[in-house]
């Protein structure tokens, strides 16, 4: 098993990301840089956060061009797993991997703070071994992240229990109040229909350490980990 | 080639371009002859305020510039750089962009921020951590509001884009700043292989220009004002540089990875007057070299541009480079990884001249030495004059002012107080967790802390200064803000380490303004020799002014003290907030009957004429000698130093993380709106466990430090002698949301 991490002129969480893999999860990560054409032997490719060539455009919207996102794009389409975090994420959902687009926050404004997350589907390797009622402290930091899609698509991702995370409360509780950034259904995180995709706006490779005192975003891993087909 | 560039220059053009008469004559006798416009101009940027510190210099080099830790001398890099342990060495400055932010606060702060952290990567270092300090005018003012909301998302887009965490600041709202804000940057980085210098050596090696191509941006920014040359080109010439984030965090990486290699001799960041300070400053710091320049061979963003706006243009994220001879091809592939510009455009010589050239003509010469500050820069010493308020302030009484009937009415005002409330608004805007370091984020302490990844150490930095402290008495004032950052880091766990400065003062040739910056310097001297912290290098910002009732004033005076401290055992960081029902609350430091210069004083009785507040370093030094022993011993477990808004405000900031109250008794002997709300210094509110209340007695008997035991932590309920004030819970949102109602 080894993990992927791809970096792009303006990523700023890819070595966040290789240290939560290798440090807090002993796993094995290959630094793949956005102008290879190779995903060199890696089965799980992880797009990190940042600011992909500056997102002057719109996030992610050229990052998409860059020549390692062909093999991305293959290596998901093919069943292999693929996770995007934040600018990873909105990566994904330029992609035919993901439904949906993100939109700037509601109150136009960029939010960096703690939030909660509920996992929803327990079909997904990442939220399969979750605790579906507790709520999970895990922190944002973005500008665009209110996730947005037609109501047939957000039927068909309910349909098909395809929502990973939705904000909520302390308690668990899906509440308007909770939702930071004013997503459709508080959503947070989705997965494709083949549950092999990931991609979520919070940063749970911001709380897999113990010296940071927050270690929910662990349990994310390790659910990853411990469910990979 | 402009012809007008290439005339003879006379005094008058001198005199327009901000330079003195016998400035010019100075100039005539360094070059052994008349200038030319074009070097004129380039004495004139490199003779200005801002990089010769003509005004300053004389007393900043009375600030302690030895340490145990300093593996850098102050002045000598772009950024001081201190040993921090286990091989590591801290890179760190503070900067100003006060100017430009008020002309373009989303721009002037942007670039404020892109400055200082290519001050930090220049050297090699990562930044892993930024701070900053902010004064703004009165919050009720639309401008105010503007000029807020401009500086917080000009910070924030450019730091959360670049990808350093901002773990922390100070933001203040005095009418002193009602049309020249403060904005003072703070960054540092950990320099983990070897430092680079900003210094050229080698005849014969070649110089690059490496990062974003150059515009004509911030050239009218360098004090360039001729009338025969602004004339045709002025319109398109925007004041204030442009920032770009993108560009920075590619120059960022290849910079480190150029670093790396041994390709480098000297490198050194462009900021103020670009090329012509970077290439003279960095010959006159090498042994007898000088440069030749050919400036047609600059990437320019626009067509045709002129040989003085490339020398003087201010465009970002730029670097000058000297390579080894030989080893260009390493340069130039990392940087075409990178989609950077790495452009040879000269070569270094031997003797001390420069030569700056345009398509084959030489369009100016000048000796490197003469123009940098330690050579041939002017020195002047300033005449100064005790201010007539000083005195005045001094005979403030506090039996003049009557006690109010309602302390709660008093406590509910400041906790609401802009100056006081939370900051919530401006930081959840800032990213404060990229990077996977910020320890603070999830237990919260008085200085930001960040992790040093696999090792036992952390690094803790903060920036402190009260400005109404410094008006009020410059000397005792700076005296305060340097104890106060190192009372932020000592409470945290923390061994403060070093300071970096930014000097935010009035005009220079006002002797009453000059009279306060030499009061600032003697009390930081004194204080930073008491603590052991050398300054270690920072920037002086002269000329900012309010106009008040039509009248020009100067802002308050505001020495920003950027400290930084090692915390060498991570599990004995120490936090602020409440633990515990039951825990016991203890004041150390003596309570005083005294509210100078406090915000209860200022905002609530209007009373603005009052000194600084009691303070006495060889007390401040006992009480944080004592911190440390009761951290290192593990006796307590909060500690929070008694700020702003005084003692009622420390114990509600220390409930409201985990919600919990405080059942306190004041002090008979004191009045009790100064027990309650007064700002003597040095106090600091601790909590214990009971089971080691013995312990801690023991321990504090063998202490000089006073201390007396205010009261026990509650489930939520704040009470001062059995009367209720409220709860926590419904405080802290009122707390929380202040700033956000003011602004709105």
């Amino acid at each position: 098993m080894k993990f992927g991490v791809v970096t792009f002129p303006g990523s700023n969480c890819d070595q966040d990301m290789i240290d939560t893999l290798e440090i807090s999860l002993g796993q094995k990560v290959e630094k793949l840089w956005h102008k290879e054409n190779d995903l060199k032997g890696c089965d799980f490719i992880v797009l990190p956060g940042g600011f992909s060539f500056g997102d002057y455009l719109r996030s992610g919207a050229i990052a998409k061009f860059s020549p390692i996102m062909n093999e991305v794009i293959a290596h998901g389409q093919k069943g292999g797993y693929v996770m995007g975090v934040c600018n990873g994420f909105q990566i994904l959902c330029e992609t035919p991997l993901l439904d949906g687009a993100l939109l700037h926050n509601d109150n136009q404004k960029f939010i960096c703070k703690n939030i909660f997350l509920k996992p929803n589907s327990s079909d997904a390797a990442i939220t399969k071994d979750l605790d579906p009622n507790k709520a999970y402290k895990i922190p944002i930091a973005h500008g665009e992240g209110r996730f947005f899609a037609p109501n047939d698509v957000i039927k068909s991702i309910q349909d098909n229990n395809q929502i990973l995370f939705q904000y909520c409360d302390e308690e668990g509780n899906v509440t308007d109040e909770s939702n930071p950034n004013g997503s459709i259904e508080n959503i947070a995180g989705i997965t494709n229909v083949g549950k092999n995709v990931f991609g979520m706006m919070p940063h749970p490779e911001r709380a897999a350490d113990e010296n940071l005192s927050n270690i929910d975003g662990k349990f994310f891993f390790e659910s990853i980990l411990a469910n990979l087909k | 080639m402009d012809k007008n560039t290439q005339v003879l220059a006379t005094v008058e053009d001198a005199i327009e371009l901000g330079l003195l008469a016998e400035e010019f004559e100075l100039i005539k006798e360094a070059m052994g002859r008349t200038p030319n416009f074009t070097e004129l101009s380039i004495y004139s940027v490199m003779w200005s305020e801002h990089c010769s510190y003509k005004n300053s210099i004389k007393w900043l080099k009375t600030l302690p510039k030895e340490g145990p830790h300093m593996l850098v001398q102050a002045g000598e890099e772009n950024a001081g750089l201190v040993d921090i342990g286990d091989g590591l060495g801290c890179v760190f400055k503070i900067e100003s962009h006060n100017h430009p932010s008020a002309l373009e606060p989303y721009q002037g702060a942007a670039t404020g921020v892109g400055g200082i952290n290519r001050d930090i990567f220049t050297m090699g270092a990562r930044p892993i951590a930024q701070l900053n300090s902010l004064r703004f005018g009165e919050i009720s003012k639309e401008r105010t509001k503007w000029l807020v909301k401009g500086v917080v998302k000009g910070i924030g887009d450019y730091g959360n884009s670049f990808g350093v965490p901002i773990i922390g600041g100070e933001t203040m709202f005095d009418k002193s700043f009602n049309t020249n804000p403060l904005v003072n940057a703070f960054s540092a980085g950990i320099l983990e292989g070897k430092m680079i210098s900003a210094t050229s050596a080698g005849p014969g090696n070649p110089v690059y220009i490496v990062g974003s191509a150059t515009g004509k941006d911030g050239i009218a920014g360098a004090a360039f004002a001729s009338k025969d040359i602004t004339e045709e080109s002025s319109e398109d010439l925007p004041s204030v540089q442009v920032g770009d984030p993108f560009q920075e965090k590619l120059l960022l990486e290849a910079t480190l990875e150029l670093a790396k290699t041994d390709a480098v001799v000297g490198m050194q960041d462009m900021g103020a007057a670009g090329i012509t300070c970077s290439s003279c400053e960095m010959s006159a710091a090498g042994d007898n070299v000088g440069m030749d320049i050919d400036l047609s061979k600059v990437p320019t963003r626009q067509e045709n541009m002129k040989d003085w706006e490339i020398l003087l243009s201010e465009s970002q994220e730029r670097m000058l480079c000297v390579i080894e001879k030989g080893k260009e091809k390493i340069v130039e592939d990392i940087f075409e990884k990178w989609d950077l510009h790495a452009v040879q455009i000269g070569v270094v010589t031997e003797g001390g001249i420069i030569n700056y050239s345009m398509n084959g003509e030489v369009v100016a010469s000048v000796p490197a030495e003469s123009l940098v500050l330690g050579g041939g820069a002017p020195v002047y010493e300033r005449e100064y004059k005790e201010p007539a308020y000083y005195q005045e302030f001094k005979k403030f009484n506090i039996d003049d002012v009557a006690q109010p009937e309602d302390l709660k009415e008093v406590a509910m005002t400041l906790l609401q107080h802009p100056n006081i409330a939370s900051k919530r608004w401006i930081y959840e805007q800032y990213d404060s967790m990229v990077g996977t370091k910020t320890m603070t984020t999830n237990r919260p302490s008085d200085a930001g802390i960040s992790n040093i990844k696999g090792s036992n150490r952390a690094l803790a930095m903060t920036v402190d200064c009260n400005s109404r402290y410094v008006n009020a008495d410059p000397e005792i004032g700076t005296q305060i803000a340097v104890s106060e950052a190192a009372r932020n880091i000592v409470v945290s766990g923390g061994i403060p380490s070093a300071v970096t400065n930014c000097l935010n003062f009035g005009n220079p040739y006002n002797p009453e303004c000059y009279w306060q910056f030499v009061g600032a310097i003697k009390g930081m001297s004194a204080a930073c020799r008491k603590f052991e912290t050398p300054v270690t290098g920072g920037n002086v910002s002269f000329y900012n002014q309010t106009v008040m009732e039509g009248k020009e004033e100067p802002v308050f005076p505001t020495p920003t003290i950027g400290m930084i401290g090692v915390v060498p055992d991570k599990s004995k960081i120490m936090t602020m907030d409440f633990k515990s029902k039951g825990d016991l609350i203890f004041i150390i430091g003596e309570s005083k009957d005294d509210i100078s210069s406090s915000e209860y004083l200022v905002s609530y009785h209007k009373i603005d004429a009052s000194p600084a507040p009691y303070f006495d370093l060889d007390k401040e030094f006992a009480l944080q000698e004592t911190m440390k022993g009761l951290i290192d011993h593990r006796l307590i477990n909060a500690a929070h130093d008694c700020a702003d808004g005084g003692l009622f405000v420390a114990l509600t900031e220390m409930g409201m993380p985990n919600k919990l109250g405080f059942d306190i008794v004041t002090d008979a002997e004191i009045r009790e709106d100064a027990f309650l709300f007064g700002e003597a210094q040095s106090r600091v509110v601790v909590t214990i466990n009971e089971d080691q209340e013995e312990e801690f007695i023991e321990f504090m008997m063998n202490q000089t430090v006073p201390y007396t035991l205010l009261g026990h932590v509650t489930k939520g309920k704040m009470c001062v002698d059995d009367e209720h004030y409220g709860y926590v819970e419904e405080i802290k949102d009122i707390y929380d949301t202040a700033l956000e109602k003011a602004l709105s």
